[in-house]
């Protein structure tokens, strides 16, 4: 009985997605980062962040980082420095009570590109771009489902009522959305001479999110090695010693 | 873990022969419970923002010969006082003085005309006066703090009262004639 | 040495005689309290779930070092965890993933307690204990939930704290008075905060009890049948070294989650700020209310919804009232047990329900699946009591008449 019930429940819940809405899945990818030993290629993160410096960060903030977060994807000191030193950010009050603009420093924020969401609506049609920070961890299957995103503008098939200033994705909820497509091939032209294909650009800009989003992926991975052959040292040892120790009870 | 490793050690003194499957349970237990132990404690020092915000710059184009400003370091005051040249003389006589905790006029300032130090008194941790005109500079003619009676001189040394040590100068660096950045 | 020692003696001796706290241990968890020898893997988590409850106030207590119980701060200072604290992204995903495996844990515990009939006499407050446990770990990890102010904590302690507004005449009194304002905002926040690192505490003491009525008739056991001291072994060493065994593998699995799939228990939609003004399309809570959660849903009257919710959990109060049969383990219970594996297999299908927005097919079973969550309980139960004919049972644990089935 218990069998058939839990194969009951197993073989329900295996079907259950079936019974659910119907939702576009997104593309699956093989990345870099996943995997028992998962790592983030920093060739590639440079890429990405480039990507994200030259089409996405006219619109897209990236609020939890900071410039000196950068030397974790390959750039020196000296390098993130000169990064740092390309923006203007606002500091203050001086002596004399003003607000002034300063290049940025290693220890700042990636400046916001509105000043506050009412300008980011008012320059984007009354749509907000949401912070990239988190993004690929805030959506379900979080990379493959940015990366189909940024691949999946089509033209809207026949009937498709599609509101003005609005494109048609594949796989955006509701097929309706307010950025424009931004990748194609040779959209940016890489520092490191790879081929920008729009699959490329798209590759490179979902790896960058993905260390945006969970920047200790590296260390948790190899931590995780070591802790879990560290347990499993423990347990062998303490199934040992409870067999041994168990085995007397027999004996009386 | 720690209770159960506890547990089996007082176990063990009960046993008359080495048990060295007990033995190794226990080390690997405990080793574990340390290795777990060390993150957590860990987690209460300074986070990367904290050590990456330990710098600080300012202008000292504006202040007075004879006054001082304070500006923030790492969440501490930091004295920059433009001295007279009297103060400085002062400073570099008392080099040969009985000093508590000796030191060099030369070596506490980069240029003898800014003080730069750490407006923590050495003693618990208070802020000297001095840095207002009104306030009293104690028997030395540079700080004094109020908390336990501790006297600086021009220098930032310590003179009289309890505190050890003298005023510390941090590590800073004229970037121009006119901007300093400590830390 | 020697004399080293029989002085570190003495002193223990002395300090033994002012305050007995080895004694206590001893006789707590220690080689003076006798368990019956035949308990099996199902025993192991007991203790386990007080292994999570220490390990989720120690890191609890450091996260709470950084976190910052403000609407415009906290949601950072979480990341501010995750991103600039020493080893702060472990110690969150241990905490965080803890609050899922310690109610992993807790459940297996009470359908343990279920199937071997580990509430009925004397048991009975024990049982009750066990069920305040569960009623405030529900509530501490509601409340800490909240705490990261993302869109799921929003929603959900916004809903979860209107379900009170159900209640009629003082219902939206008292809604009020929880959120301390008109919505769910930075005043609820705060006060969230400081329950939820309240009752961990007041959880601990009522664990205290719990073991305490735990010692008054001891162990259950996989039998059902009273154990003879013959039948008892010390529970130092013998169910401590299980137990740790048994810690061994668990730490497997919790750290495999910790470290390669922080976020599969958690949803996405949490690592998005909190926003008052956008309700997201499909709210779900945490997993380990779904079934709670379908049962509210499944009732299309606001007060009758909520009544069920709770009544599921409260029913547990008079489990021991509803089932009277005599015999304590499904094994000697052929019927019992086949309705046991249904009533697990229908409290996991109302989780799915809960997960799914209540509509159409998942509301159809959530209501199937309410009916009989109510009528196991209210009717099966007593019915089963009166009717049922159990097997033989053997005379001690040491001489089974008969094999127990399986």
């Amino acid at each position: 009985m218990r069998k058939i019930v839990l194969a009951a429940a197993a073989a329900f819940i295996l079907t259950a997605p079936a019974f659910a809405a119907e939702e576009v899945k997104p593309m699956e990818r093989e990345w870099h980062f996943n995997g028992m030993l998962g790592k983030f290629d920093k060739q590639q993160l440079q890429r990405g962040f480039q990507v994200y410096k030259e089409v996405c960060a006219s619109c897209h903030s990236l609020n939890y980082i900071s410039f000196r977060n950068l030397e974790d994807i390959g750039y020196s000191e000296d390098q993130v420095k000169v990064i740092a030193a390309e923006y203007q950010v606002t500091d203050g009050p001086d002596e004399n009570g003003d607000m002034f603009q300063r290049p940025a420093r290693p220890s700042d924020h990636i400046p916001h590109p509105f000043a506050n969401d009412q300008l980011a609506r008012a320059s984007n049609g009354g749509a907000l771009p949401p912070d990239l920070s988190l993004m690929t961890k805030a959506r379900e299957d979080g990379p493959n489902y940015v990366y189909s995103l940024m691949l999946g503008y089509k033209e809207a098939p026949n009937g498709f009522e599609l509101n003005p200033g609005m494109s048609y994705n594949a796989f955006f909820p509701g097929h309706q959305i307010a950025m424009p497509q931004q990748i194609t091939d040779d959209r940016v032209t890489y520092a490191d001479g790879t081929k920008a294909s729009a699959e490329q650009i798209a590759t490179d800009v979902v790896a960058f999110l993905h260390w945006t989003a969970e920047p200790k992926l590296e260390v948790r991975h190899a931590t995780g090695v070591r802790v879990l052959l560290f347990a499993f040292l423990f347990t062998v040892l303490a199934y040992l010693y409870k067999r041994r120790l168990w085995a007397r009870l027999g004996k009386h | 873990m720690a209770n159960t490793a506890h547990a089996h050690a007082a176990a063990a003194q009960g046993e008359t022969r080495r048990d060295f499957l007990l033995h190794s349970t226990i080390a690997v237990g405990a080793v574990g419970t340390a290795m777990m132990v060390w993150p957590l404690i860990h987690s209460m020092n300074p986070a990367a923002d904290t050590l990456a915000l330990a710098t600080s710059e300012f202008s000292i184009a504006g202040i007075a010969e004879g006054s001082g400003i304070t500006v923030v370091w790492r969440g501490k005051p930091v004295f920059v006082r433009h001295r007279t040249a009297a103060e400085i003389e002062q400073a570099k006589k008392d080099d040969t003085a009985d000093l508590r905790d000796p030191m060099t006029d030369a070596k506490r300032a980069q240029k003898p005309e800014y003080l730069i130090l750490v407006g923590v008194c050495t003693h618990l941790g208070c802020i000297p006066l001095g840095m207002k005109p009104s306030e009293p500079r104690g028997e030395y003619g540079g700080w004094f703090c109020p908390c336990h009676g501790s006297h600086y001189d021009t220098s930032g040394r310590i003179r009289k009262g309890p505190a050890p040590l003298n005023l510390a100068v941090p590590p800073y660096q004229y970037i121009n004639d006119t901007t300093v950045r400590v830390g | 040495m020697s004399t080293e020692k029989s002085r570190l003696m003495k002193a223990w001796e002395w300090h033994e005689q002012r305050l007995p706290i080895g004694s206590f241990l001893d006789h707590s968890l220690g080689s003076k309290y006798p368990a019956p020898k035949n308990l099996n893997y199902w025993w192991n988590f007991g203790s386990l779930a007080l292994f999570m409850l220490v390990t989720m106030i120690i890191t609890g207590v450091f996260l709470a070092m950084n976190y910052t119980a403000h609407v415009t701060l906290a949601f950072n200072s979480v990341e501010r965890i995750m991103r600039d604290v020493n080893n702060g992204w472990l110690i969150r995903y241990m905490h965080s993933n803890g609050a899922s495996f310690f109610f992993i844990v807790v459940y297996i515990h009470i359908f343990r307690g279920l199937y071997y009939g580990s509430y009925k006499p004397p048991r009975e407050v024990l049982w009750w204990m066990g069920v305040v446990i569960y009623l405030l770990m529900m509530a501490t990890a509601f409340m800490g939930y909240v705490l990261p102010w993302g869109q799921m904590s929003f929603w959900g302690a916004t809903v979860i704290t209107n379900l009170f507004s159900a209640i009629p005449g003082v219902g939206d009194a008292i809604v009020t008075l929880l959120w301390g304002g008109f919505s769910v905002d930075n005043p609820t926040l705060n006060r969230f905060f400081a329950l939820h690192y309240l009752l961990p505490f007041v959880i601990v003491g009522v664990v205290f009890i719990h073991i305490w009525a735990l010692h008054v008739p001891g162990s259950n056991n996989p039998l059902g049948i009273d154990a003879a001291p013959a039948d008892k072994i010390p529970f130092f060493p013998y169910y401590v070294a299980k137990d740790v065994f048994g810690l061994g593998v668990f730490l497997m699995v919790y750290f495999a989650v910790v470290f390669w799939a922080p976020n599969m228990m958690g949803d996405p939609l949490n690592y998005v700020p909190a926003n008052p003004m956008v309700t997201p399309p499909h709210i779900v809570p945490e997993w380990y209310y779904l079934p709670f959660y379908a049962i509210l849903r499944a009732i299309p009257d606001k007060l009758l919804g909520v009544v069920a919710m709770f009544g599921s959990i409260l029913i547990l109060f008079v489990l021991p009232w509803l089932d009277r049969h005599p015999v304590r383990s499904a094994s000697f219970r052929p019927i019992f047990r086949i309705f046991f594996w249904i009533f697990l297999a229908n409290g996991l299908m109302l989780g799915w329900c809960g997960a799914q927005l209540a509509e159409g097919l998942p509301l159809i079973l959530s209501r199937i699946g309410t009916f009989w969550y109510f009528f196991h309980f209210i009717v099966l139960l007593p019915l089963l009591s009166w009717i049922e004919t159990p097997k033989p049972l053997p005379a001690s644990i040491s001489q089974p008449v008969l094999s127990p089935a399986e």
